[in-house]
């Protein structure tokens, strides 16, 4: 199977120092890709690598099964037919938009190339503004009039550079599920880059999370909260306590909250000292008397929750979520539930160890 | 280049010239110098800086039309009005013939300040160079943040005190900066301080070169003067580094004003209005009466000398413009150090006086033309003559120098603008770098660009000394012909070609207050109204 995009241990350098190692991913046709990781992880000079504005110094990339890039030649951007989306939309402020949109259109009539400035305009919603400038535009539609010109020529991929961080953040929810569905009614394959996980979590169906150049993870949103390959990843993506727990046998844990039992994964053996994820969502509080208590220690109201966090005799802190009409204070003492499917154990090193039949 | 060969020579075992001049006239030089700076601070920074704060913070009638209207003095150079001032108030001038006349007095009788003076000279360009200072700390007022000034009210301080304990602690570094370009251009002068019979180093240069025909003498006098300069640059940069610091504040609002009523309403309108009419309006006003009274001057050699002025001036600028979106786009493509260096030197020739440019660009170009002429008479017997130095190349060449930093800081600055993801998206959508330069840029830097064309022509057009020593024989253009007929007495002859020059002056001046008011009207438009 040949995979619309596919990145091969690409490493990018500045100067001596390496700021993507290694990184290898593959995106099918029609899938929408995320990088996510905190700036200066070297996701969007990965990007820039995609769409011809960095050479590689290792690996390669292949667009549609043919190699653009690697250690020998590297094609230059405006040969690759790729489509990109800047985070400060770079609109051509002396054109009209329907000229901004009609700049990649070439070797085409002069009607065809109306046709399809057309149903872009009508594809983002935005007909009535053919004729006006960017600067009259607000920035929700310069965002998508920049949308409809990478679009414009039908791209192998288009690159989505931080697309939303320049508008309100109360826009920013509604238009990434707005450009989700434009990019699936088009059919088209696109890679995003963001730090904010609920844009990655809302637009993506494969997100990669970064690190100081190092792609952690490349996978769906369910398996980065669920089952996160490193400790890094655990720690990015949604919230949660790491605790330190020794394994007792082959099906149970001793841990701050007492011994577990439950599947292992692979190389826990009896004795070993691990680390154990638990996230807010796997512990309930309970009416029940006995059993493990906690002390609240802080208590933050986030409408239909409160977000609790609380203290163990040991001093280890985890936080956890609770319907915001059952009321504790801070001081309280509160009984515990554990609600735990899949131990998610990490080694030393930071890596999750994993299950049996899993890859 | 030209400023290496210069210093290069101030280590030539000094001549028998230079000891004569040290002995004789190299202390009035640097004395003159000195004064005619101190004279030139003084008054560009009284009128420049208490015009610019009463049109930014008050609020009196005709405000509006004083802010770009200030700037007209910057369209007359120095020299011009020093001409028209000597016309008016010499001894035969309407000025002394009036008063002698409603006096009855004869000359000798009584006492008038002598216009033709070291401080005649210093008042001439007090006038026309003072607004440097008013552009410069106009703009520092203006991006002061209002919550500063208004801070300073509430602490029970008047508008006098927070003006002197705070608006203008916090505009000092523009103030200088605008100081030493004044100073800069003080330097640079020629046509004035000969005029008045100033002994100054640009007067001693020429001097040196002409009467005494000793040229390692006169590149030495150059190098002494580049000190001055470069102590103005050195000043200047490290200014303007300062003003980053001075903004505590981002708020940018309308400005309130404080609403000046009776004396001090008429006081305002008077200082302003004074400057206009004697930095503007009664020169102007003089050389189109004398331009009227002698339009027979207005012949065929007239049209010969315009032609020759506007085809250098236009040629000049065409060449600089294309020089310099070069350079700006070196830059641009490849930042690295050794580029960045290259464009920073040539932007430093705008502060090199002209009189020096023309040493540095005269010496070379002779040794190159004898080298030349020597060759070919060796080897086959003919002489080519003055293949450069005698020739237009060595003008075209003097005022690349000298005006490069003119275009390529407004290349550079239309260039910056342009954010390189307006690049890259040009390129994802299938522009190759070529078709990028013609569909994106050019039409994007189109104002700049005509900006730095016109401000190069008019430049090149007012340059006086370094087209009177590098022009070819019989070569004249407006400026030189100007300051002949001055020079031999005609005021009233050289006023058509002053006024043309005066003309051309004024471009710049709309251009300038045409961004100033665009940027202006940004700066108001968030808060809306004042």
């Amino acid at each position: 199977m040949t995979y619309r995009l596919e990145l091969n241990e690409a490493s990018i350098a500045f100067g001596t120092t390496d700021v993507v190692k290694q990184v290898s991913l593959k995106l099918r046709e029609g899938d929408i890709g995320c990088l996510l990781g905190p700036s200066g992880c070297g996701k969007t000079t990965l990007l820039r690598a995609i769409a011809g504005f960095e050479p590689l110094r290792q690996g390669s990339i292949a667009l549609h099964g043919k190699v653009v890039c690697d250690t020998q030649r590297m094609i230059a951007p405006e040969q690759r037919r790729v489509g990109m989306v800047f985070q400060d939309f770079a609109l051509f402020p002396h054109l009209s938009v329907a000229e901004n949109i009609g700049f990649g259109l070439r070797g085409r009539t002069a009607q065809a190339k109306q046709t399809r400035i057309a149903e872009l305009l009508t594809l983002v919603g935005l007909a009535d503004s053919a004729r006006q400038h960017p600067h009259q535009l607000s920035g929700g539609q310069q965002q998508r009039i920049a949308l409809a010109r990478a679009m414009a020529p039908r791209p192998e991929i288009l690159l989505l550079d931080e697309p939303f961080s320049a508008l309100d953040p109360e826009l920013r929810g509604q238009l990434a599920s707005e450009v989700r569905m434009l990019l699936k009614e088009d059919g088209i394959t696109a890679i995003l880059v963001t730090h904010d996980q609920t844009e990655a979590f809302t637009m993506a169906d494969q997100i990669g999370v970064m690190n100081q150049g190092v792609l952690h993870q490349w996978d769906s949103g369910y398996n980065l909260y669920h089952h996160p390959a490193t400790t890094f990843v655990a720690d990015f993506v949604g919230r949660g306590a790491l605790f330190a727990i020794t394994v007792a046998d082959r099906n149970s844990i001793d841990t701050p909250f007492g011994r577990l039992s439950g599947k292992l994964p692979n190389g826990s053996i009896p004795g070993t000292g691990l680390q154990l994820l638990i996230r807010p969502d796997d512990i309930h509080l309970t009416t029940k008397e006995g059993g493990i208590t906690a002390q609240i220690s802080e208590r933050l109201f986030q409408g239909a929750e409160y977000l609790y966090t609380l203290q163990l005799e040991s001093g280890d802190r985890f936080q956890c979520l609770a319907p915001s009409h059952q009321q504790h204070n801070i001081g309280d003492t509160v009984s515990l539930k554990l609600d735990i499917q899949d131990l998610v154990l990490f080694s030393d090193s930071g890596q999750a160890l994993s299950f049996p039949g899993k890859p | 280049m030209p400023v290496l060969v210069v210093s290069s020579f101030a280590l030539v075992p000094a001549g028998e010239v230079w000891r004569h001049l040290a002995d004789t006239v190299l202390a009035d030089y640097v004395g003159n110098t000195l004064l005619l700076m101190l004279e030139v601070s003084i008054g560009t920074l009284l009128i420049g800086v208490s015009t610019a704060w009463l049109t930014t913070m008050c609020r009196f009638p005709g405000r509006r039309v004083f802010e770009w209207a200030l700037l007209l003095p910057m369209a007359m150079p120095a020299y011009i009005i020093a001409y028209t001032y000597t016309g008016m108030f010499d001894v035969a001038g309407p000025i002394q013939t009036a008063l002698r006349e409603w006096l009855g007095l004869r000359y000798g009788d009584y006492w008038f300040p002598d216009i033709r003076s070291l401080w005649g000279a210093g008042g001439m360009l007090s006038l026309t160079l003072y607004p440097y200072v008013y552009l410069l700390s106009r703009a520092a007022f203006l991006e002061q943040s209002v919550c500063v000034l208004e801070v300073s009210r509430s602490l029970g301080n008047g508008p006098w005190r927070t003006f002197f304990r705070v608006a203008l602690p916090l505009a000092r570094p523009a103030v200088v900066a605008g100081l030493s370009l004044a100073l800069m251009e003080t330097l640079a002068d020629y046509g004035t301080v000969q005029y008045f019979g100033v002994g100054t180093f640009t007067t001693g240069i020429f001097r040196t070169w002409f009467g005494m025909d000793d040229s390692a003498a006169a590149a030495q006098l150059s190098t002494a003067l580049l000190l001055f300069v470069f102590t103005l640059v050195l000043l200047e940069r490290w200014s303007r580094r300062k003003m980053r610091y001075h903004h505590s504040s981002q708020r940018h609002q309308a400005l309130p004003g404080f609403v000046l009523r009776g004396r001090q309403r008429f006081g305002a309108v008077l200082i302003c209005s004074a400057t206009l009419f004697l930095g503007f309006l009664l020169p102007a006003g003089q050389l189109l009466l004398w331009a009227i009274e002698t339009r027979e001057m207005i012949n065929y050699e007239f049209l010969q000398l315009t032609l020759n002025t506007v085809g250098l001036a236009a040629g000049t600028a065409l060449l600089a413009l294309l020089l310099a979106l070069l350079m700006g786009y070196g830059r641009r493509l490849s930042p690295d150090r050794r580029t960045v260096a290259a464009v920073r030197v040539a932007g430093m020739g705008y502060a090199v006086p002209g009189t020096v440019i023309a040493v540095g660009v005269m010496l070379p170009l002779a040794w190159i033309d004898n080298s030349i002429d020597g060759w070919l008479r060796a080897r086959f017997g003919i002489s080519s003559g003055l293949l450069l130095s005698g020739t237009l190349v060595a003008l075209v060449f003097a005022y690349l120098v000298r005006f490069l930093a003119v275009s390529l800081q407004t290349v550079e600055a239309g260039l910056g603008k342009i954010k390189q993801s307006i690049d890259e998206s040009a390129r994802t959508l299938g522009a190759s770098p070529g078709e990028v330069l013609k569909r994106v840029h050019l039409p994007m830097l189109k104002g700049s660009l005509l900006t730095a064309l016109l401000l190069v022509f008019v430049d090149v057009m007012k340059e006086l000394p370094a087209t009177l020593v590098l022009r070819p024989f019989n070569f004249n253009t407006l400026a030189v012909r100007a300051f002949e007929l001055a020079s031999d007495e005609r005021l009233r002859d050289s006023a058509s070609a002053a006024l043309t020059i005066v003309l051309a002056g004024i471009i710049p001046v709309i251009l300038l207050s045409r961004s100033i008011r665009n940027s202006r009207e940004k700066h108001d438009l968030p808060t809306g109204t004042e």
